[in-house]
């Protein structure tokens, strides 16, 4: 049915905005309440890199690195020092980040939507049947979505920094006693991070519009997929971010009105049944 | 070896003059509108909610070690009940502040099923997810207004100066009853083995405290006093919608206060509020870049001054209002 | 000659309790130390102090000369020193193999690699890619040493070794100390089991609610001075 594939389709770009927030908590255990602000920061970063005259794919040679540096930063000098067994300080942290990101953009934005021009990009579709049809951008920011997906478990899995950040989110204690600089592991991961949330933003920006305020509904929507799909497990943040899509969609075919509500009830419905996820990796 | 003898002392003599002024400082407040600006009961009314939502927050964070950016779920909770109440049911308004109040924590009880199934930062999101589903379905419930919300009907026909000062008292009377409550319940055993369960909540259970009943008792008392905040708000409000009910700037401002006064300390909402009151009325003006300002401000806050503004003149000075910490004092023996 | 590694006065805190109220200690290069004592007598608490998991004076501890209290744990292991963590403490998300590598970090030359490893626990080379805490206490025990000689060290410390292990695993692991000590590497044990610990030990230390209570070569002393400096009575 169509709405089970715009769901999947939306569900991509969900997974996008979970990853991050997945790979961060993984590593560390924080919990970035700003999240979705950043990923809103980077498509006006976006927008305004583009409004110089570069392209879209050329920005982000501009807003990545950019992206990159900034979340390195942050951890290193900022939310290392919040990190611990109290979830408060971390909380409390990005929660005032979150309100400043807003301010800021709304300072320098205004409160009005925008979108990111792609020169109709954004609308071309192909005709699968008489009736359906979908997106060539939407396509596309699943196959992204995948291929992150793919990248991030093979990183964890095969690479030096990936078996330092499962370490590190092990027991970060002994994996100081290996010579691990866990403050810098921290701020690699973050960097990582905020990369993944400064490309869906800028997606976010092709695909609708985008105000200073839909960061926290964007952090609700990555957190629910995370629960969903199983805390642990990248494959499983992706499910559960299709999941949510489906959910929505199929709210929204219902009665406009309760799209966002049906998502939210089939996460309640997985914490009450399922609290573990659908997909948890378990460790030994 | 004779044996010691041990006195358990709770009072400060500095706590007691305090205490005294407290009192003082009530019974003024309490004919202010004898010879007070109106503007002046209507802004006490906002800051009284501000104020008990937030000690409400630091009870529950700071002594129950749940952070919760959801607790406005029972802040709204309180207000459509109470909204229900007095238009639908005839009730007196100020009545159903209370009725608002205790529905709000028999709703803590299944959705408490629910959030406890999370922890710590998730803990935190996910209250956020549950207010949100409150919003959104009562912004479809058309009998009470929908998305735009509706008035309070039930208070028409008093004149403005009666409706003023009954809403200043009830507030007041609900600031002086939330503090008191808490206070006491802090002292008691039962406020004992919170903070017991809050340093350490493996070997609280080791000494037979149920762990889990009591992070329910909080939760329920801590919704209650929310809902107690969200009712009096749309009382002094006359006008309430989901947007403004469920809003998480509540809890926003609950965060600052108690972060900027100083968490799991009784002092910390009251100085907070005091200063986020003084701050709003300077700066609110400068719309953004005071929300901006006050940001940046609880994040320095958080990183520098990890017990607070309060705490840290707790420290320094050894000042204490509330005192709920007992000394321990060896009089004579050896 | 010098003491390879040296305490003096050594103290520790957790909060406001005192775990060390003043640990005196010598290591000489190439021996075998052991340190036993009941439980929270603070022998735990004095091998992290060593590695700089805990926090203690700058003097207190003197490393080849340097003094080198309170000094981040990468730091202390890159430059010779090592432990074996009570508990075992691998890393649940690593196999036995990527646990070994994570002692490689330190990057440090020396005779032991994967191959060494390997030889002297062939047990773990079966189970290489097998995540590490699905092994076998025994097994999880070989793949800590492993880890912690990957990094090549030049003082090894041992937490508990027999913790939670049944007697014959307790003798299989040990049996593997002549190997490990064969170029000379330094060892400092901590071990509940008395008996072991004066059998592979040539001096031992004796702690008792945060001080040491007696000190000695491991042959020389008798029953009954251990055992009233392990209970205090």
């Amino acid at each position: 049915m169509e709405t089970i594939l715009q769901g999947v389709l939306l569900g991509g770009l969900y997974g996008l905005f979970a990853l991050g927030l997945s790979l961060m908590f993984g590593v560390m255990r924080l919990t970035n309440t700003a999240h979705g602000d950043f990923i809103i920061l980077g498509s006006f970063a976006t927008l305004s890199v583009i409004s110089t005259g570069l392209t879209p794919i050329q920005s982000l040679f501009v807003t990545l690195p950019i992206a990159w540096l900034l979340g390195y930063a942050l951890q290193r000098y900022v939310l290392n020092g919040t990190l611990g067994k109290d979830p408060l300080p971390s909380l409390v942290v990005t929660f005032g980040l979150s309100i400043v990101t807003q301010n800021f953009l709304l300072e320098l934005f205004s409160a009005d939507p925008r979108s990111i021009e792609t020169d109709g990009f954004n609308t071309r579709g192909w005709a699968l049947t008489e009736s359906i049809s979908i997106g060539v951008l939407p396509v596309m920011i699943l196959v992204l979505a995948v291929s992150t997906t793919i990248f991030l478990q093979l990183l964890f899995k095969y690479t030096s920094i990936g078996r330092s950040f499962r370490a590190v989110s092990d027991d970060p204690e002994i994996a100081e006693l290996m010579g691990l600089n866990s403050k810098k592991v921290y701020a690699l991961a973050t960097g990582l991070a905020f990369v993944l949330m400064s490309i869906s933003g800028s997606l976010q920006g092709m695909r609708t519009t985008v105000s200073p305020s839909d960061g926290p509904m964007l952090l609700l929507f990555a957190f629910e997929a995370v629960i969903i799909g199983g805390m642990g497990s990248f494959w499983g943040t992706l499910a559960g971010a299709m999941l949510l899509g489906i959910a929505q969609q199929i709210g929204f075919r219902w009665d406009p009105g309760w799209g966002i509500w049906c998502g939210h009830m089939v996460f309640l419905l997985i914490l009450i049944l399922r609290p573990q996820g659908l997909f948890p990796k378990t460790r030994g | 070896m004779t044996q010691a003898e041990f006195q358990v002392i709770r009072s400060h003599p500095s706590s007691n003059a305090l205490s005294l002024f407290a009192f003082l400082m009530v019974s003024i407040a309490a004919s202010l509108p004898l010879w007070g600006e109106s503007s002046w009961m209507r802004e006490f009314v906002e800051i009284a909610c501000y104020f008990i939502f937030a000690m409400m927050w630091n009870l529950l964070a700071g002594y129950g070690g749940m952070v919760s950016i959801g607790q406005q779920v029972f802040f709204g909770l309180g207000g459509y009940i109470m909204l229900i109440c007095g238009n639908f049911l005839g009730v007196n308004p100020f009545i159903a502040i209370l009725i608002g109040a205790v529905f709000a924590g028999l709703f803590a009880i299944p959705i408490s099923v629910i959030a406890f199934r999370l922890q710590g930062g998730y803990f935190a999101i996910g209250t956020w997810v549950i207010s949100e589903v409150a919003r959104l379905s009562i912004s479809n419930a058309q009998f009470v207004g929908g998305g735009s919300g509706t008035s309070l009907t039930a208070l028409r026909g008093i004149d403005k100066a009666t409706r003023e000062s009954t809403t200043y008292w009830m507030a007041l009377f609900c600031v002086v009853l939330s503090i008191w409550l808490v206070y006491l319940f802090l002292r008691s055993k039962q406020g004992l083995a919170l903070l017991a369960i809050r340093d350490n909540e493996v070997a609280a259970q080791s000494q037979g405290i149920a762990v889990s009943r009591m992070k329910l008792a909080v939760y329920v008392v801590a919704a209650i006093g929310a809902g107690l905040a969200g009712a009096l708000y749309f009382v002094g409000n006359l006008r309430i919608s989901p947007d403004a009910a469920f809003s998480v700037n509540w809890s926003a401002f609950a965060i600052f206060m108690v972060v900027i006064g100083g968490i799991g300390r009784i002092e910390g909402p009251i100085i907070g509020a005091l200063i986020f009151w003084a701050l709003n009325k300077f700066f609110s003006d400068y719309g953004t870049w005071y929300l901006i300002g006050l940001g940046l401000l609880a994040i320095f806050t958080t990183i520098f001054f990890k017990q607070g503004l309060w705490g840290y003149v707790q420290q320094r000075w050894g000042w204490t209002l509330f005192p709920i910490s007992r000394k321990l004092q060896t009089m004579g023996g050896r | 000659m010098n003491p390879v590694l040296r305490t003096q006065g050594l103290t520790a805190f957790y909060g406001d309790a005192q775990a060390l109220l003043g640990i005196d200690f010598e290591l000489f290069t190439g021996e075998l130390v052991a340190i036993i004592g009941a439980n929270g007598a603070g022998k735990s608490t004095f091998l992290k102090c060593l590695t700089g998991l805990i926090r203690t004076q700058l003097e207190s501890i003197i490393w080849k000369g340097q003094p080198i209290g309170g000094t981040a744990p990468g730091v202390i292991v890159r430059s010779g020193m090592t432990m074996v963590p009570e508990g075992r403490r691998l890393f649940p998300s690593l196999t036995v193999e990527e646990n070994l590598l994570m002692g490689a970090n330190a990057q440090r030359h020396g005779p032991w690699d994967l191959a060494r490893i390997y030889k002297l626990f062939p047990i773990l080379k079966e189970k290489k890619y097998l995540p590490s805490t699905s092994l076998s206490g025994g097994q999880q025990q070989m793949v800590a040493i492993g880890r912690a000689l990957m990094s090549n060290p030049e003082v090894l410390l041992c937490d508990e070794l027999s913790l939670g292990l049944a007697p014959i695993v307790i003798k299989e692991i040990y049996s593997a100390m002549p190997e490990i000590t064969a170029e000379g590497m330094t060892v400092v044990i901590v071990e509940q089991d008395v008996a072991m610990a004066r059998r592979v030990s040539k001096r031992l230390y004796c702690f008792q609610e945060g001080i040491v209570s007696l000190q000695g070569h491991s042959q020389v002393l008798t029953n009954e001075d251990i055992s009233q400096a392990y209970f205090g009575v």
